[in-house]
């Protein structure tokens, strides 16, 4: 078990909604080198209140992703609030990521 | 299409499906990858599986992705079949859940790369070298663009061959080919070695499964659509016909258990021969399937009965009361008894059941009770096509088979339009109630019996507490005589003969008095001969006495009246007539006569 130390941001706001993700990649393929980026990005935007990130690459974890289910990669698990989300793919349309993930009326404030 | 090849660069592993490995020659492609294509319930997902179970069965691992239904979903489904996937889980047989729930967002491109580094950790840890992807098409229907489909499935390709798994990718296909052919089926086709078709059709009512080797690269294979069915043991694949190897035809009779049939059809029937017998209802035709079973066990040859009609206990109960015994036959295993029922299955179902009694029992005599009730249900031309592989099924596993088929209707020709499978039995036994008199009697009839000088003359088959027996029927103005009618023919029969023994006794007599009568004449006559020549010769002597006294009285006369003897005559015709009398009174003189002559 190495997974990659989770990334924690302390957040800002009053009410600290931390956002636990899991995302599954498979080494350095191009579309999970575009996931992390992607994720990166969309939680520098939106998760301002903090979230916590664990990267699993099923490549070097492959008992670890098959026991989680994971099927494709890159995935993405939203594991924290209630309820849990997937989103699988490069995670290139933010909206839609933050859709899955509940995260719609974030920007708006 | 099939090419000939007569040494594949490539190994064949074994699917353990029956049927599947002789069309395919030997199974799937060994280390290569097989696209199995299919509507809904057409068995693609059956086919699979049982594919790594029978693999699993003989020691080789193998990991089943399912990407169309849960493994509690398939576990609860395989649990119809004797496969037992608890005992093989997970240790021979792993099941991967890889079911995308709709729930799971799709946002931008995604590719199979985690996921096969993670069956490649499985298949090290289990060592496998069989893999399935169930349903790889709701996977590829995730992909948005052709190109990403297309890539992933070269990346599956290429993960395949650099991991040396021997494959199945199951895929759905819409039944109307509409959508089927589209791109990315086309080009998985020409990317893997081999591709099954399966397909599943309703005719009249019932479901009719078939499956076809549509491409089998380096490979020949039984071209054409085969039917398949679903049994205890999982799917089988009903057989190809005629074995292209001749069959030797045996010479050895084989009673049919009816001393009269026998001496009917020369002898018996011929050793791995089928014989059918069709008739009406209660024509007897399970007595002489009976009768057949009864001896075929006491020679202590391994018998199958199957009967569809009545369940196996009903039969032997039957065949009880017309003094057939099956008991210590059926309790010693010599004989099975199978009974199917015929309603809502499919006619490929029962041979596919009947070929899987035949492995298992190995008998050298069966009998099929009756094989019209397979067209009962389904498509005829169906039940048709089953009738016809079965007795080529028979043939080639060389058993002595007596198939009967019922016939409705007073036509008895009717079997032959029926299920047709009179024109490739080896013999054809007809049965049916003739009606004169106002009398139903069943008559047999020996149609045809390949290589056999059999009778053609009609019996009249007569049931009675000792059992079965065949009588001479009387042919009159072009008609068989049978019942009472027989009966009445026989006794006219006795009653002219007797009077034909009485008139020839009659005129015997008349001739011997005839002959009597005319030998008393002829002796009454020898005596009136003997009579009339006595008083001849009596007459003549007496003549001649006169003559010699008249004579010398004469010559006297003349000497007296001094006259020459002039008439010299008489005396030599005295003479002459004297010899002729002398030699007709000794009796010889007729035979001279002809003699001289």
């Amino acid at each position: 078990m190495a997974p990659k130390p989770a990334k924690h941001v302390p957040g800002k706001a009053p009410v600290a909604t931390v956002v636990t993700m899991r995302l599954y990649i498979a080494g350095r393929a191009p579309n999970s080198v575009k996931a992390i980026a992607n994720l990166e990005a969309i939680c520098r935007q939106h998760l301002k209140d903090g979230y916590k990130l664990e990267i699993i690459d099923v490549c070097e974890h492959p008992r670890r992703a098959l026991d989680d289910g994971v099927l494709v990669t890159p995935s993405l698990a939203k594991l924290a609030p209630h309820p849990g989300a997937n989103v699988i793919g490069n995670l290139s349309d933010t909206s839609s990521v933050l859709a899955a993930l509940g995260l719609t009326t974030v920007p708006a404030t | 299409m099939a090419k000939r090849v007569s040494t594949p660069s490539f190994s064949k592993a074994l699917t353990g499906i029956h049927g599947f490995d002789e069309i395919s020659l030997g199974g799937l492609p060994r280390n290569r990858t097989t696209l199995v294509m299919g509507g809904p319930g057409a068995g693609k997902s059956v086919f699979a599986l049982q594919t790594l179970v029978g693999a699993a069965r003989r020691k080789q691992a193998g990991i089943f992705v399912a990407f169309e239904e849960n493994v509690d979903a398939i576990f609860a489904n395989a649990a119809a079949f004797d496969w037992n996937l608890t005992a093989l889980s997970p240790k021979r047989l792993f099941f991967m859940n890889a079911q995308l729930s709709p729930a799971f967002a799709t946002t931008g491109d995604f590719d199979l790369g985690g996921m096969l580094a993670m069956l490649e950790a499985k298949q090290v840890e289990i060592g496998a070298q069989w893999v399935v992807f169930d349903g790889i098409d709701v996977l590829l229907a995730l992909l948005r663009t052709p190109r990403a489909k297309m890539r992933e499935i070269y990346r599956l390709r290429d993960w395949l061959t650099r991991r040396e798994l021997t494959a199945i990718i199951t895929t759905k296909i819409d039944s109307d080919g509409a959508n089927s052919e589209s791109a990315n089926y086309g080009f998985m086709q020409f990317m893997v070695d081999c591709v099954v078709r399966f397909d599943r059709r309703m005719e009249q009512g019932i479901p009719v499964r078939r499956l076809e080797i549509s491409k089998y690269r380096g490979s020949a294979f039984a071209p054409g659509e085969f039917p398949l069915s679903f049994g205890p043991h999982g799917m089988a694949v009903a057989s190809p016909g005629p074995t292209d190897s001749p069959q030797e035809a045996s010479t050895e009779r084989v009673s049919t258990g009816f001393a009269g049939l026998d001496e009917m059809l020369g002898g018996g029937l011929f050793r791995g021969s089928s014989t059918l017998i069709s008739g009406a209802p209660g024509t007897s035709k399970t007595t002489l399937a009976g009768l057949f079973t009864e001896s075929a066990c006491r020679r202590g040859e391994r018998t199958l009965f199957v009967s569809f009609d009545e369940g196996g206990e009903r039969v032997r109960r039957n065949l009880k009361s017309v003094g057939i015994h099956l008991d210590t036959h059926l309790k010693s295993g010599l004989l099975l008894m199978y009974s199917g029922r015929t309603d809502a299955v499919n006619p490929e179902e029962h041979l596919i059941r009947i070929a899987a009694l035949i492995a298992e029992h190995r008998p050298l005599c069966m009998v099929v009770d009756p094989l019209s009730a397979i067209a009962r249900t389904g498509a005829l031309s169906s039940a048709r096509a089953i009738g016809n592989r079965l007795i080529y099924k028979l043939r080639d596993h060389h058993i002595t088979a007596v198939i009967t088929a019922l016939v409705e209707g007073e036509d008895p020709q009717a079997e032959a339009t029926e299920l047709q499978i009179s024109t490739i039995a080896d013999s054809w036994i007809q049965l049916s109630y003739l009606v004169c008199g106002g009398e139903r009697n069943r008559a047999l009839t020996i149609v045809k019996s390949r290589g056999t000088r059999h009778s053609n003359q009609v019996r009249e088959l007569v049931l009675s507490d000792t059992g079965l027996a065949l009588v001479d029927v009387y042919s009159s103005g072009g008609e068989v005589l049978m019942g009472t009618l027989r009966w009445e023919k026989e006794a006219e029969e006795r009653s002219r003969a007797l009077l034909r023994e009485t008139e020839s006794d009659t005129k015997r007599r008349e001739l011997q008095f005839a002959e009597a009568d005319i030998s008393a004449r002829i002796a009454a006559l020898q005596l009136d001969l003997e009579r009339q020549r006595a008083a001849l010769a009596l007459y003549k002597s007496d003549d001649a006495a006169r003559h010699v006294s008249s004579g010398e009285h004469l010559t006297e006369v003349r000497r007296l009246r001094g006259e020459n003897g002039s008439e010299p005559v008489p005396t030599q015709k005295r003479r002459v007539s004297n010899t002729t009398a002398k030699s007709r009174s000794n009796g010889h003189g007729p035979q001279r006569g002809r003699r001289g002559s």
